[in-house]
């Protein structure tokens, strides 16, 4: 059997199924998305063993040169301790884990956010001096503006009145544009999946039919 | 006791992260280092959770006999089928699990995604009727990003390509710079309420 066609099919199978809703919700469809679900779910499972159980707990826990290393039993009965959820009398032991992964996860994120989210964010704009002709400082001067009138609107604390006002508007202004920027660029991101999506049916699907029934070189 | 322990376990892991930045020396390096690596075995807990919940729903609505119950079983069949096969084969390439991956898996996601290019199409139809100023701006600018990113845009003026690298590069910089600075100082507002747990609701209610 050849595999690489059978491959090629189930790909397409599965690509004409999900297709299908663009004509209305159909059994066809449904199927597909319920195994796109499962198939997903069973894969991240594996890889999660595969990329994090195994290397990061497992092989710490029995190194390779032999012992064990009672502290990372530890982490273990953590993550064991969130699947007591699905039992009601010891759910609340996923609180343990939970409060872990919360407390790390907002550590890490706070400093991580700032750094790259806010500081680097406003030493960009600060340092976006133009270095050109007119256009160069209109462009600057478009960017700070925008980034400043666009906190502003994000400025709950004082009534948008006033120059405040003003400025928010200023501000939504620039916003409507970034988020019609975004929106187009996602569009166009969407597109080209859609484009890849057919040129696989086309270009490496229907080949084969005609292999397959023996008709063509 | 039911929330001091975990209130306690959120402030201890909040700050030896914290510290483990500020102060990068021992212990709080081991401790920061030893910490991330826990977070990642721990949270991987939670995608067990999430595959046996999806389980126990599939299970439960195929036994009860609820509404669309016959698609249930291609869940459970698709699930057991990576998992045994990922468990027997690994994750090495061109073998079983791998197989499966990269011909269904993958495609249908790409799929998935792909059929967002309709709904957000007509979504974005009927959203942004040009009902006002601001409106017609986000409609010009998605259209010209969108026209900048093909070749006709190019064909039918040799200026909007620029155009599209200006929009981008420059007005919806500054929006999404200042979108990023304020979702920042909320990160840092929040995880700093987490940490001393003032927010508590992730751990089921305020009591």
């Amino acid at each position: 059997m050849n595999w690489e066609i059978v491959g090629i099919w189930l790909g397409a199978l599965v690509t004409l199924c999900l297709y299908s809703f663009l004509y209305r919700d159909n059994p066809y469809y449904k199927f597909a998305e319920h195994l796109f679900v499962g198939m997903s779910a069973g894969y991240w499972v594996i890889y999660s063993i595969f990329n994090v159980l195994i290397p990061n707990w497992w092989d710490n826990m029995l190194p390779e040169g032999g012992g064990f290393n009672w502290i990372w039993v530890i982490p273990g009965l953590f993550a064991l301790f969130m699947l007591a959820r699905m039992v009601p009398r010891i759910a609340g032991l996923s609180r343990l884990a939970l409060g872990m992964i919360v407390g790390t996860g907002a550590g890490l994120n706070m400093l991580t956010f700032f750094q790259s989210n806010a500081l680097a964010q406003v030493k960009g704009t600060i340092f976006s001096v133009a270095t050109g002709g007119v256009w160069s400082i209109f462009s600057s001067l478009v960017l700070v503006v925008g980034v400043v009138s666009g906190l502003v609107y994000f400025f709950f604390s004082k009534a948008h009145t006033g120059f405040t006002g003003k400025t928010a508007n200023v501000g939504i202004t620039i916003l409507m544009v970034a988020f019609g920027a975004s929106f187009g660029y996602t569009i166009m991101a969407r597109l080209s999946l859609l484009i890849g999506r057919c040129t696989f049916l086309l270009e490496d699907w229907l080949p084969t039919i005609p292999r397959l029934l023996g008709i063509g070189g | 006791m039911r929330l001091i322990i975990p209130l306690a376990i959120t402030f201890t892991s909040g700050m030896i992260m914290i510290l483990n930045f500020f102060i990068p020396h021992q212990p709080f390096a081991l401790l920061g280092e030893n910490l991330q690596e826990w977070y990642m075995i721990v949270a991987s807990g939670a995608i067990f959770l999430g595959s046996a919940n999806l389980l126990h729903v599939h299970f439960r609505k195929t036994r009860l006999k609820l509404k669309n119950w016959k698609y249930s079983p291609v869940t459970i069949v698709g699930f057991l089928v990576m998992i045994v096969l990922g468990l027997i084969y690994g994750v090495t390439e061109n073998l079983p699990f791998d197989y499966l991956f990269m011909n269904m898996v993958a495609p249908m996601g790409a799929t998935m995604f792909s059929l967002l290019a309709f709904f957000v199409a007509s979504a974005a139809f009927r959203a942004f009727r040009a009902s006002n100023w601001r409106a017609t701006l986000l409609l010009t600018s998605a259209f010209l990003v969108m026209l900048g990113q093909v070749p006709i845009g190019a064909m039918i003026w040799d200026k909007i390509p620029l155009a599209k690298v200006w929009l981008m590069a420059i007005p919806n910089t500054a929006g999404q710079r200042a979108v990023m600075i304020g979702a920042a100082m909320g990160v840092v507002a929040t995880s700093l309420r987490m940490i001393f747990g003032i927010e508590r609701s992730y751990l089921g209610g305020a009591d």
